[in-house]
């Protein structure tokens, strides 16, 4: 039977990890990804998993242990957060290169400077681009689950690509919230075993990993990966059915909230989702048609998806927690993009809220559905929540 | 040359002494056009070739100059750079194509 537990997101990730088994996990503490790798330590040295934990001296390290142990055919997770991740980011495009299934939880944090340990996404922006998977969780539950769902998507034989789960620094990471565990056993047969198709431990059929891979056939191994995110894309669903039938909860590329009739929509992603749905509650009963889109896959980007839902509303405002500096900001130039296509686009908004932490009040979250409510949207201007003048 | 579909992934070489089938001459921008009249078959050529891209063959009890293998030559010059009667001649590659 699934239990409730009570405890902090990392906690309920750390235990995602204990079910899922791996043979490897490399930890290296950054704040705030530091309790997960903890917590790990803790199920290793008590003997509750047979994992083997290999402390190391640096992110770089942590990512380069991990590609080396993946690459031999083993299970093989990691962690971390911002600064820890950019430290970690050549090799996190190698990872990718070498079609190697690891999975990482992204404690997201700003990525500094001047220096700030607290949440938005500048790291998971980072590394947008690297190849790998990128699911974004709104809370324990979600970063628990998508954990467990991760392995078994980077698993799949036409998929072989690496997957950060993204949970929000401190308001994820260390909040204490209740959220249902699944079964050991549960978990463990839906994550079943990984059987590499290469294996650096095999030594009957000798491989060799990362070579050079000059412009004779780079072009073709990244057309590769391409292909790999397609199949994922296609994967997901089933990936969500299959865990639907373990869990009773029901994911999919775009979590929608009172969408149905609205008007109006706001796309934002992680743990403010929470704030958004009561604000949306709130203008709801004061009689205003407004919905919520939270996008739970970001990478691959559910294009498709996003031009059903958004295709022909009057007005849809997008929250970033992240800036791209001199350009539009991350998710709305995605989200507008694939507006180009669809028949009756809406008039759009871009707001950048909640950087290094700043808090996100249901206020501020009110003030741009206010904007897109009176039709004051300027698709080409980049407003900011929270931000003193 | 393979195309996307039919490489392993990843770049993983998936069997072993694979390195001849690496045709490292294909960067090359210029290619050693060896006159064999002038040539004195003194093998300093093929004493110095980087890449090992030029053959000698026992004629005898002499070594004597053989082929130049396109397939591994880089192009480099050293050849031409050594040989003391100037046989050699460095040509832009794209008189060949
Ligand atoms: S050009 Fe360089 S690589 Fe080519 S044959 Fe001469 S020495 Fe060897
Ligand atoms: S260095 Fe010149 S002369 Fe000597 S073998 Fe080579 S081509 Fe002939």
């Amino acid at each position: 039977m699934p239990v409730k537990l009570t405890v902090t997101g990392a906690a309920a990730v750390a235990h995602a990890m204990r079910q899922i088994n791996p043979d490897v996990v490399a930890a290296y503490p950054i704040t705030p990804q530091t309790p997960i790798v903890e917590y790990y330590a803790g199920f290793v040295s008590d003997g509750i998993v047979d994992t083997v934990l290999i402390p190391v001296e640096s992110e770089h390290s942590a990512m380069s242990a991990v590609v080396g142990s993946a690459a031999s055919g083993a299970r093989t997770m990691t962690a971390t957060a911002a600064n820890g991740l950019a430290l970690m980011l050549e090799i996190v495009y190698i990872a990718a290169s070498y079609r190697l299934p690891i999975i990482m939880p992204v404690v997201n944090r700003a990525l500094s400077g001047p220096i700030n340990i607290h949440c938005d996404h500048s790291d998971a922006m980072m590394a947008r681009d690297s190849g790998w998977i990128q699911f974004f969780t709104e809370n324990h539950q979600e970063a628990y689950d998508f954990t467990i769902m991760a392995t078994k998507l980077a698993e799949k034989e036409n998929v072989l690509l690496p997957v950060m789960v993204n949970l929000d620094g401190f308001i994820t990471s260390h909040g204490v919230e209740s959220f249902e565990m699944l079964d050991d056993g549960v978990v463990r047969e839906f994550v079943g075993s990984w059987n590499p198709k290469y294996s650096l431990l095999d030594t009957k059929n000798p491989v060799t990993f990362g070579p050079l891979d000059l412009f004779d056939y780079y072009f073709e191994h990244h057309r590769q990966q391409e292909e790999a995110m397609t199949n994922a894309y296609k994967e997901l669903p089933r990936v969500f059915e299959e865990f639907e039938k373990i869990s009773g909860r029901k994911y999919d590329f775009l979590d929608l909230y009172k969408v149905d009739d609205a008007d109006y929509i706001m796309v934002v992603m992680n743990s403010t989702a929470s704030t958004a749905k009561y604000v949306v509650d709130q203008l709801r009963e004061e009689g205003h048609k407004v919905g919520l889109v939270k996008p739970q896959v970001f990478t691959p980007f559910p294009k498709k998806e996003f031009q059903q839902v958004l295709n022909g509303r009057k007005g849809v405002v997008v929250l970033d927690r992240a800036m791209s500096f001199g350009k539009e900001a991350p998710l709305y130039s995605l989200v507008k993009s694939s507006l180009y296509e669809v028949a009756s686009r809406p008039s759009l908004g871009s707001y950048v809220y909640g950087l290094g932490g700043r808090d996100t009040t249901p206020e501020m979250i009110r003030e741009a559905f206010e904007d897109v409510l009176q039709g004051n949207l300027i698709a080409d201007e980049q407003r900011y929540l929270g931000l003193r003048e | 040359m393979k195309g996307w579909k039919d490489i392993p992934i990843g770049g993983v070489i998936d069997k072993p002494a694979t390195a001849r089938e690496y045709k490292t001459g294909e960067w090359r921008i210029q290619r050693p056009i060896i006159n064999r009249e002038k040539c004195t078959n003194c093998m300093q050529c093929w004493l110095y070739c980087p890449d090992m891209a030029i053959g000698g063959r026992l004629d005898g009890k002499k070594m004597k100059l053989g082929e130049v293998n396109l397939d591994y030559c880089k192009g480099c010059g050293v050849c031409a750079a050594v040989c003391p009667v100037n046989a050699i001649e460095m040509k832009p590659e794209s008189e060949f194509i």
